[in-house]
């Protein structure tokens, strides 16, 4: 029974390259075959927008994805090709928004919460510490 | 009094800014050529492959620039308006046909009417990108120089003709 469970599980870890969108490597060359995944997957599919082009059967993350192709065959660095995408898309296209001033605030917002947060905290930690300590019965008759 | 005094600006401060948020349509994408020249582009046109449509012919000149084809839906619901507009002389329709197929396309424009001055036929859909369409019909409007001033995406009817590109027009005319 456990040997079939596991067989079961392995096919399934099989079947997820089956169902790749594209069919045949994109380049033989594996380091490129690499750049290419690492880029599709972290561009957005316009038209879905909760999905990356890599996972999209709509025609235009095909077509994104044949110009990515076609300019990692060109020679075009990342950076390259990131800022084609971003000059006819926005910086919505890419799930790892460049770091410049209009995404600053998408970039920094999470350390400043955290930050925001821990001197509240501290605050209020501060604050209590001064409370005096209480055993007894308050005022009103409770325990505490 | 003053331990409420902190979440209470907070919450006034962040109230306003969901609000926006949530009236904001998250799937619309604004285009990236606003105040941009529209993107060069040089496409044989769908009547006749030995002509082309390109920027040229968008210049000196207040136009429209449609992209439709016959697999979306939505060219079909706005056509009978562009066909409206067409015949009201208001503005020069050109069209990019994205992704189509020209004897679907040709057929689609006999059925329906031809509303365009010209229509590119941008077979691979490489044009369609370059002007950051992400869904069809998208409308753009262009000024004298060239220059893209506005995006419209969805089908157009009159009401919305009237409420997002006439204002537009207008200022641009005057």
């Amino acid at each position: 029974m456990m040997a079939r469970i596991i067989a079961a599980l392995a096919f399934m870890t099989l079947s997820t390259s089956a169902l790749a969108i594209d069919s045949e490597q994109a380049f033989d060359d594996p380091e490129l075959q690499a750049r290419y995944e690492k880029l599709v997957a972290e561009v957005r599919c316009v038209t879905c927008q909760n999905q990356n082009i890599k996972d999209s059967n709509a025609f235009i993350a095909s077509d994104l994805r044949r110009e990515i192709r076609r300019m990692i065959g060109e020679g075009k660095s990342n950076e390259e090709i990131k800022s084609f995408l971003v000059t006819r898309y926005g910086d919505f296209v890419l799930y790892r928004p460049r770091f410049e001033g209009k995404t600053l605030a998408l970039w920094i917002a999470p350390f400043l919460l955290v930050l925001f947060g821990g001197f509240a905290l501290v605050r209020v930690v501060r604050h209590r510490m001064t409370l005096p300590i209480e055993d007894g019965p308050d005022a009103n008759g409770d325990i505490r | 009094m003053n331990r409420f005094l902190l979440p209470l600006v907070a919450v006034l401060i962040i109230i306003p800014i969901f609000i926006l948020g949530l009236q904001s349509d998250p799937s619309e994408l604004p285009s990236q050529y606003i105040g941009k020249p529209a993107p060069e582009f040089s496409l044989p046109t769908l009547a006749d492959p030995a002509k082309t449509f390109s920027n040229e012919d968008l210049k000196g000149q207040v136009s429209l620039v449609n992209i439709w084809a016959t697999w979306c839906g939505g060219c079909r619901t706005e056509h009978p308006f562009l066909m409206e507009l067409a015949r009201s002389n208001t503005i020069p329709i050109y069209a990019i046909n994205w992704r189509d197929n020209r004897p679907a396309a040709l057929s689609f424009l006999e059925q329906l009417g031809n509303a365009y001055v010209a229509s590119g036929f941008d077979e691979d859909g490489r044009v369609g990108i370059d002007w950051g369409a992400y869904g069809a019909p998208e409308t753009f409007l262009i000024n004298e120089e060239g220059t893209v001033v506005y995006r419209f995406t969805g089908p157009l009817n009159r009401t919305l003709w009237e409420q997002e590109f006439v204002p537009r027009i207008a200022e641009l005319k005057k």
